[in-house]
């Protein structure tokens, strides 16, 4: 068959790789305050680290590989990468934490497997995953927000408990981070988890200083604002519909059945506490690791949220997002083999 | 003479049991948390190897064609259980530590794998040799990714040696990096994956750069081989 090109205009959306990370980088920019605001100024030296420490791996490992720096680092992607590491792990995490994971996603995760485009795993994920079953202790270390503090953690406080794991006057982050009433303030996943296996009531469970309203204070607000920012993505057709909210109505769906069925933690609070938003609007929808036809990504964003609400409420770790995403990717060849389109004039309709 | 040195190439190098054939990857991937526990296996494998391979090949005249399986792996599991016994009596520490892999040893398709492919054709002496080179081969890699993993996981090099080389050998202990907080990930088995995927891509590192330096003209090649078995 002779395929010819049409003379133009044609069809283009305009959209660069570089674009397309810089609009979803922007897009975080209102999760990131909204995180800042209530966890401290630890967030924002986190994210200069990590985008630091992506640069650098980027640069290496693309010199190892004899590829050009510039035009493969200024595409953005890896800078994403270090936004998306720094924003999951806990703001006042010693400062190895994020160079240990940036360097693991970019040179393990991405370049060996090939660079921007092949990487069966989303980097970012991947990266937490590894601190997260490498160093537990630093990695579910979230303090309260800052208005339940003990005693409130100046700007020099946080830098030094980043970087030398004890604040100025020599406190560590375990004392630092207690709340007014003395206990150490875990996050509300986190919490409900540990209650509900002291066999607490579920309303013994969700009534404690760090619960207000739906999921806890500061979480709901810091989902509210990434939800914002993955409804600007969608406005910007960055990203499809499909998965997020494939992902967001299978959480509800399995949570609603949960709580019906006598469960302890109802649909708000699923859906407004951990990375439940970050995680359906900038995480799942990784061009490169989700699938890529639209039943392929209803399927998949569905099985996210399954996943993420079983993890949550039967497993071992608090959040379950980057669990979940991980071993969606690994689902995802098989998914796009069975879901492929029919192509316009080839085959039969069923 | 050149039988032997091709023989001891292929199984420390080219023909790598662990790098390249990517067999018995079940133990190396488990046990291999610390050099010791990497080294008391390669050991074992090691011994067992070099006893089934001579026996293989001493009674290779003698075991019908259509029943060489069978056969092959009852003389495998004999001398699993002779090195079992052993490691019972003589290092029980290890044996205790090692646990399920020794028994497992049998299904070690590298083991199998030279009984079959090469001691079933070849002489006695012949047979030995490659076993020890193989085994060597294998211990070699199992004793690098315990290193690697060790140091990484735990900062430490020869934790535990004591289990299997005696009291005195608690003074190998080297403590290399002192951490505050281990790296688990070296330790558990992700790490012994990525481990294995890093050795094998230097030791692929070497061929190419070998191959690059003897064929200076850079001429394109197709998708080589991963795996490259040659059953001669």
């Amino acid at each position: 068959m002779k395929l010819t090109m049409a003379s133009s205009p044609h069809n283009h959306s305009l959209k660069s790789v570089n674009k397309l990370m810089t609009c979803v980088m922007l897009a975080c920019v209102p999760g990131i305050l909204v995180q800042s605001y209530f966890f401290g100024i630890g967030v924002l030296v986190q994210l200069v680290l990590a985008l630091m420490c992506v640069s650098a791996a980027e640069a290496a490992i693309l010199k190892v590989r004899n590829r050009p720096i510039w035009p493969t680092l200024s595409d953005g992607s890896a800078w994403l990468t270090g936004v998306l590491i720094a924003v999951s792990i806990p703001p006042l995490a010693p400062w190895w934490i994020v160079v240990i994971g940036s360097v693991f996603a970019i040179i393990i995760v991405k370049q060996l497997y090939g660079g921007l485009g092949f990487n069966l795993f989303n980097p970012a994920m991947a990266a937490y995953v590894l601190l997260l079953i490498s160093f537990p202790v630093q990695m579910t270390a979230w303090q309260p927000v800052n208005a339940l503090l003990a005693t409130p953690l100046s700007f020099v406080d946080q830098l030094s408990l980043i970087f030398t794991e004890t604040t100025q006057a020599g406190v560590s982050l375990d004392v630092a981070r207690q709340v007014i009433d003395g206990a150490t303030g875990a996050t509300p996943l986190d919490h409900v988890k540990t209650a509900l296996s002291q066999n607490m009531t579920s309303s013994e469970a969700m009534d404690n200083l760090a619960f207000s309203r739906f999921a806890g204070e500061g979480w709901q607000w810091v989902n509210l604002a990434y939800l914002l920012g993955g409804l600007y993505l969608l406005k910007a057709k960055v990203i499809n519909w499909h998965i997020p909210v494939a992902m967001l109505v299978s959480l509800s769906a399995c949570s609603a059945l949960g709580f019906v069925l006598g469960g302890h933690t109802g649909v708000a609070f699923h859906l407004l506490s951990g990375a439940t938003m970050i995680g359906a609007f900038f995480i799942a929808t990784d061009p490169v690791s989700a699938s890529t036809t639209n039943l392929g990504r209803l399927i998949y964003g569905a099985l996210i949220g399954l996943l993420v609400y079983l993890i949550r409420q039967f497993g071992g770790y608090p959040d379950a997002i980057a669990f979940s995403v991980l071993l969606m990717n690994m689902a995802v060849p098989l998914i796009d083999h069975y879901t492929q389109p029919r192509t316009y004039g080839h085959g039969a309709r069923k | 003479m050149s039988e032997f040195k091709t023989l001891a190439h292929e199984g420390l190098w080219k023909n790598n049991a662990a790098l390249v054939q990517l067999l018995g990857l079940c133990p190396l991937l488990a046990v291999t948390s610390t050099v010791t526990n990497a080294l008391g296996l390669g050991i074992a494998t090691l011994l067992v190897l070099v006893g089934s391979n001579v026996t293989v090949s001493v009674v290779r005249n003698w075991v019908p064609k259509d029943i060489r399986i069978p056969v092959f792996v009852m003389i495998i599991a004999a001398f699993v259980t002779i090195i079992e016994l052993l490691m019972n009596a003589f290092t029980f520490g290890l044996y205790q530590s090692l646990g399920i892999f020794i028994p497992l040893i049998v299904t070690n398709c590298a083991i199998i794998g030279r009984a079959e492919a090469y001691a079933s054709k070849n002489s006695p002496l012949l047979s030995a040799w490659d076993g020890i080179m193989m085994g060597l081969g294998f211990a070699a890699v199992l004793v690098i990714l315990g290193a690697m993993r060790e140091v990484i996981g735990q900062g430490t090099l020869f934790d535990g040696a004591e289990l299997l080389l005696g009291e005195w050998a608690t003074a190998l202990r080297i403590s290399i990096i002192d951490f505050d907080n281990q790296f688990l990930v070296a330790i558990l088995p992700p790490g012994a994956f990525l481990g294995l995927g890093l050795i094998i891509a230097v030791k692929n590192y070497f061929d190419e750069r070998k191959k690059a330096q003897a064929q200076p003209d850079p001429s394109p090649e197709k998708a080589p081989r991963a795996r490259v078995t040659s059953l001669t």
